[in-house]
C-alpha cells in the first residue's frame, strides 16, 4: 500500500542507474542511509524501544540525558536523587557534581526549577511530571514521541508530532536529531472523505548526532523513564524467582502428603 | 465399619505419613516466616523518613557564648550550647552529687567520653530529651539559679530531674542516665553537622 | 478433673491435659474440632471445582491483612491519595509488594468467586435445601462488587475518578429520586474529596465487616445442609451404622490436606502474577490510573476493571440509558432467582440432558465474550455482538423454567461415583 510508485516500470534500467549513482556517492553513503532511515518512518506506529532496565550504563546515560534536556521543564517528583544514585550505582559526589542542579541536595525529590505558572504562560500547559509517564503511556509511546517530530510552521513551537498531534512541547532534541519534514498524501477513507495520511519523513537539516546515535539517545532516555516509573521492578523479579521456586517445593510436598492420606479413601 | 469410605489399616505407612506431614508443616512454617518479613519491614522508617533524618547542619558563627541553639535532627531537639569559660569551670567539683560522673552507663560517641562530654570544650551537643520519660529539660545555666549550690545546667519540669553543664544527671533525680549525645562533627570550625562523623552518616 | 483455677501440672502431656481441660471448660474448643473438622463428613467425590470455596476464604484473609497494612500508609484525600500510593510503591520498605498483593488479590478474588459460582451452576448446588446458602453467597458477591468498586476509586488515578463518575451517574437513571440520590452519594456536585473519603471508610471498615458476617453465615448455612457434590446426591440419605454418611469422609484430615495443595497451586500462579506481571497488560492495573485524577480530561477508553465488564457490555448494548441500567441490574440480580427458575428434578449436569448442558455452555461463553466486549470501545461490530450475547445471557436464566423441565434426565445413582486419587 505504501510502496513508492517511482519504483515500478523500467525497473532494470533504473536499478543500473541507481547502482552507479550509489557507487559515485559512496562518501555520502551515511547521508543516504539516514535519508533511507527517515523515509522508512512509514511504519512509525510499530516502532519499539526494546529497552532493558537492567542495563546500567544505558540507565546512567538516560539519567544524564534527562537532566540535560528534560529537567529544565519536567520534574520527577516521586523520586529522590539519592535513590537514583543508589539504583544506578552513581556515588553521591559524582551525583552532586554531574547530575544535581546547583542548590539541590541529594535527599531532595527531583524537581524542576521552572515555575509552573510561567510554563503555562509559555507553552499553554504545565509540563507534566514524568515519573509515571512510562507506566501510563507505555514505553513505545515515549519512543515514538521523540522520533516523530516534524517541522510545521502553523504551530507556535514550529514543530508538530505524529504520536501526539499538536503537541505543546517544542522539539527540545532538535539540535541532536536535526529537523525533518513530514510528507502527507491525499487519501480517500472508506467513509468517502479526503484525508491527509502520513507517507514518509524527509530530512531538512542534520543534527549533531547521526540517526543511529540519536536512536540510542532516545532508547537510553526511554529506558531511564521506564526505570524511574517503577524502580523496584528488578528487585521484584529476582525476588519472584525465589518465591515461586519455594512455593513449587511446598506444593509438591503438600501433594505428597495429600496422596498419602488419600490412600485411605476408597 | 462395613462399606465405609475410610479404612486406615491397609497399605498405610504411618511413619511415612508422619514424616511427610512434618516436612510439609515445617516448609509451610518457613514460608510463613518469610511471608511475614515484608509486613514487618514495611514498618521500618520509610525512605522519606530516612531522607528527612539525614544529618543537619548548624552555622556556629551565629551562636553567642552562653547561648543555646535547638536544631532538630531525626525529630529530636538537639541542644547546642556555646559554653563560656565560667560555665566550663562549673562542670567540675560536684562529682559526688552525680549518679554517673564518668559517663559509664550513658549513650555518647567515643570522642565524647571525657569530662566535658564534647569534641571541643566550647560547644556542648546533647539530645535535649530527658532520659526519664522524654520531656524537654529547660536551660538553667546561671550559678545558684535553682538553689544556692546549683552549678548551672538543665532542669526538667515534668518530674524534677537535674543535669549539669555537661548533661550529667544529679543524684535525687528520677532520671538515672546522663543526657544522650548524638554523633556529630565539624567539617570546618564554623559548621556543626549533627548525625554524621568519621564513621559516616548515622 | 477438677484442676483448680490457673494451676498447671508439671509433666508435658499432663500439662496439656490440664491446660486443655481448663480451656475446654470455658470455651467449646474440643467440641468445635470434633463437630466441624474431624466429625464433619463431606462427600468423598469432590473434584477440582471444590477448591474455590477455601481459596475464596484465603483471598479474603489476604485482602484483609494487606489492606490493613496499606491503610497504615495510605492517606485518603483528593490532594494526598495519589501521592501516598506512590509513597507506598517507592518509599515504604516492601510497599510495592503490599500494593501488588492487594491489587492482584482483588482480581484473584473474582476469578476464584466466579469459578466457585460456576461450580454451583454445574452441580445444582443452589437447589433445595441450599437456596439460602446460594442467596447468602450472592450477597457476598454483591458486597464484594461494592468493595472492589470503592477500592478502585481510592488510588485517585484518572480511571478511578472517571470510573466513579460513570458508575455513580448510573444511579441517576432511577426515576424520581435519581439525581438527588447521585448528589447524596457523591456529597458534592461532582466526584470529589467527599466521595473519596466516604468510599475509604466504607471500603476499609464497613463493607469488610459486612463481608465477614455474610461469609460466616454462608459457612453456617453450609454446615446446616451439608455440601453438595458432583453427582448431586444427598450423602446423608445413606448412613452407616455409626450414623455417618457412607459416601462421606471426615473434613479433617482429608480435605484440610487436599486444600493445602489447592492453596499451593493458587499461590504459585498468584505469585507469578504479583512478581512478574502485576499489571497483567493493563487488566489488573489499568494504565490510565498511573495518571492523577483529572476532572477535565477523560481517558480515551473508560472501562471498569475486567470483573465488571460483562455487565458493562450489557449496559452499553442497550441504546437507552435508563433501560440499559435496568437490564444491567437484572443481569446481576438474575442469579438470585436460580433456585426457583430451575425446574429440573436432578441437580448435577452429569445427569441432565443436552438442553441444560448447551444452555450452561452458551451462558459461560456469553459471560466471557461479554467480558471481552466490555473492554472494547462501544462501536460497530462490538455493539452488535454485545446485543447477541446479552440475549443469550438472559436466555440462560429466563428460559430455564422451560428447558430445565422438558429436558431429558439420566438416572441418578444412589451412591456417588468415585475414582481413587
Amino acid at each position: 500500500m505504501r510502496t513508492d510508485p517511482r519504483r515500478r516500470g523500467g525497473a532494470g534500467r533504473r536499478l543500473v542507474l541507481l547502482g552507479l549513482l550509489a557507487a559515485a556517492l559512496l562518501p555520502g553513503a551515511q547521508a543516504a542511509e539516514e535519508a533511507a532511515a527517515a523515509k522508512a518512518g512509514a511504519d512509525w506506529e510499530h516502532w519499539r524501544p526494546d529497552n532493558n532496565v537492567s542495563d546500567l550504563p544505558s540507565l546512567q546515560r538516560g539519567a544524564r540525558n534527562f537532566t540535560s534536556y528534560c529537567l529544565g521543564c519536567h520534574s520527577l517528583k516521586y523520586e529522590h536523587w539519592w535513590r537514583l544514585g543508589q539504583d544506578l550505582q552513581i556515588p553521591p559526589d559524582l551525583l552532586q557534581r554531574s547530575l544535581l542542579p546547583p542548590g539541590d541536595k541529594v535527599n531532595d525529590y527531583i524537581l524542576t526549577t521552572m515555575p509552573a505558572k510561567d510554563a503555562e504562560a509559555w507553552f499553554g500547559k504545565t509540563p507534566p511530571d514524568l515519573t509515571l509517564m512510562a507506566r501510563s503511556r507505555g514505553t513505545p509511546y515515549l519512543y515514538q514521541l521523540f522520533k516523530t517530530f516534524y517541522v510545521d510552521p502553523t504551530r507556535p513551537t514550529g514543530v508538530n508530532n505524529l504520536r501526539l498531534p499538536n503537541v505543546a512541547m517544542p522539539h527540545v532534541l532538535s539540535e541532536l536529531e536535526g529537523l525533518k519534514r513530514a510528507v502527507f498524501r491525499d487519501e480517500i477513507t472508506p467513509a468517502g472523505v479526503h484525508a491527509q495520511v502520513f507517507d514518509h519523513f524527509e530530512p531538512i537539516a542534520p543534527g549533531r548526532m547521526s540517526a543511529a546515535e540519536y536512536d540510542q539517545f532516545v532508547r537510553d532516555t526511554v529506558n531511564f523513564l521506564d526505570y524511574v516509573s517503577d524502580p523496584s521492578q528488578t528487585a521484584r523479579r529476582s525476588l519472584g524467582v525465589w518465591v515461586v521456586l519455594f512455593l513449587l517445593l511446598f506444593t509438591w510436598l503438600a501433594w505428597l502428603v495429600k496422596r498419602e492420606y488419600w490412600k485411605d479413601v476408597h | 465399619m462395613v462399606d465405609h469410605s475410610v479404612a486406615a489399616d491397609d497399605n498405610v505407612d504411618l511413619s511415612r505419613r508422619k514424616f511427610l506431614t512434618r516436612a510439609t508443616i515445617a516448609t509451610g512454617a518457613v514460608g510463613a516466616v518469610f511471608a511475614a518479613v515484608p509486613f514487618i519491614e514495611s514498618w521500618s522508617p520509610s525512605e522519606r523518613a530516612r531522607a528527612q533524618g539525614a544529618p543537619t547542619e548548624l552555622d556556629l558563627s551565629k551562636l553567642e557564648p552562653g547561648q543555646m541553639a535547638t536544631p532538630i535532627w531525626r525529630r529530636q531537639p538537639i541542644y547546642v550550647v556555646r559554653r563560656t569559660p565560667d560555665m566550663l569551670a562549673r562542670i567540675s567539683g560536684h562529682d559526688a552529687d552525680l549518679k554517673d560522673p564518668q559517663s559509664k552507663d550513658s549513650e555518647q560517641p567515643a570522642y565524647c567520653k571525657n569530662t566535658d562530654r564534647s569534641r571541643t570544650p566550647e560547644f556542648l551537643v546533647l539530645i535535649g530529651i530527658c532520659t526519664h520519660l522524654g520531656c524537654l529539660p529547660k536551660q538553667r545555666f546561671a550559678q545558684g539559679e535553682i538553689y544556692p549550690s546549683w552549678p548551672g545546667g538543665f532542669f526538667c519540669p515534668c518530674h524534677g530531674s537535674r543535669f549539669d553543664l555537661a548533661g550529667r544527671v544529679f543524684n535525687g533525680s528520677p532520671a538515672s542516665v546522663n543526657l544522650r549525645i548524638p554523633p556529630y562533627s565539624y567539617p570546618n570550625p564554623q559548621t556543626l553537622v549533627i548525625g554524621s562523623d568519621d564513621k559516616g552518616a548515622a | 478433673m477438677a484442676a483448680p483455677g490457673g494451676s498447671v501440672p508439671a509433666a508435658g502431656a499432663a500439662a496439656k491435659k490440664g491446660l486443655w481441660a481448663w480451656l475446654n471448660k470455658r470455651l467449646p474448643v474440643s467440641e468445635f474440632i470434633a463437630e466441624q473438622l474431624t466429625g464433619y463428613y463431606a462427600p468423598k467425590n469432590f473434584n477440582i471445582w471444590y477448591f474455590f470455596g477455601s481459596l475464596a476464604l484465603l483471598v479474603l484473609v489476604l485482602q484483609l491483612v494487606t489492606g490493613i497494612f496499606l491503610t497504615m500508609f495510605y492517606k485518603p484525600g483528593e490532594l494526598t491519595s495519589f501521592d501516598s500510593v506512590e509513597f507506598i510503591m517507592r518509599e515504604v520498605d516492601y510497599g510495592w509488594l503490599l500494593r501488588y498483593l492487594h491489587s492482584t488479590g482483588a482480581s484473584a478474588f473474582f476469578i476464584v468467586v466466579y469459578l466457585h459460582m460456576f461450580r454451583a451452576l454445574l452441580y445444582g448446588s443452589y437447589k433445595a435445601p441450599r437456596e439460602l446458602l446460594w442467596l447468602l453467597g450472592m450477597a457476598v458477591y454483591l458486597a464484594l462488587m461494592a468493595e472492589a468498586f470503592m477500592g478502585y476509586v481510592l488510588p485517585w488515578g484518572n480511571m478511578s475518578f472517571w470510573g466513579a463518575q460513570v458508575i455513580v451517574n448510573l444511579f441517576g437513571t432511577i426515576p424520581v429520586i435519581g439525581p438527588g440520590l447521585v448528589e447524596w452519594i457523591r456529597g458534592d456536585y461532582g466526584i470529589a474529596d467527599s466521595t473519596l473519603n466516604r468510599f475509604f471508610a466504607l471500603h476499609v471498615a464497613a463493607i469488610p465487616l459486612i463481608l465477614l458476617l455474610l461469609v460466616a453465615l454462608h459457612l453456617v448455612a453450609l454446615r446446616r445442609t451439608g455440601s453438595n457434590n458432583p453427582d448431586g446426591i444427598e450423602i446423608k440419605e445413606h448412613l452407616g451404622p455409626d450414623g455417618k454418611p457412607l459416601d462421606g469422609i471426615p473434613f479433617h484430615p482429608y480435605y484440610t490436606v487436599k486444600d493445602f495443595v489447592g492453596v499451593g497451586v493458587f499461590f504459585v500462579l498468584f505469585c507469578i502474577v504479583v512478581f512478574f506481571v502485576p499489571t497483567l497488560g493493563g487488566l489488573f492495573l489499568e494504565a490510565p490510573n498511573f495518571d492523577p485524577a483529572n476532572p477535565l480530561s477523560t481517558p480515551e477508553h473508560i472501562a471498569p476493571v475486567w470483573y465488571f465488564t460483562p455487565y458493562y457490555a450489557i449496559l452499553r448494548a442497550v441504546p437507552d440509558q435508563r433501560l440499559g441500567a435496568l437490564l444491567m441490574l437484572i443481569a446481576v440480580v438474575s442469579f438470585l432467582f436460580l433456585p426457583w427458575l430451575d425446574r429440573s428434578p436432578v441437580k448435577s449436569m452429569r445427569y441432565r440432558g443436552w438442553m441444560s448442558r448447551t444452555a450452561l455452555a452458551l451462558f459461560v461463553l456469553a459471560f466471557i465474550v461479554l467480558g471481552y466486549l466490555g473492554l472494547q470501545p462501544a462501536e460497530g461490530l462490538y455493539v452488535i455482538l454485545a446485543r447477541i450475547f446479552a440475549v443469550i445471557y438472559f436466555a440462560y436464566f429466563w428460559l430455564m423454567p422451560w428447558y430445565s423441565k422438558v429436558d431429558a434426565v439420566k438416572p441418578v445413582p444412589a451412591r456417588v461415583t468415585y475414582d481413587a486419587h
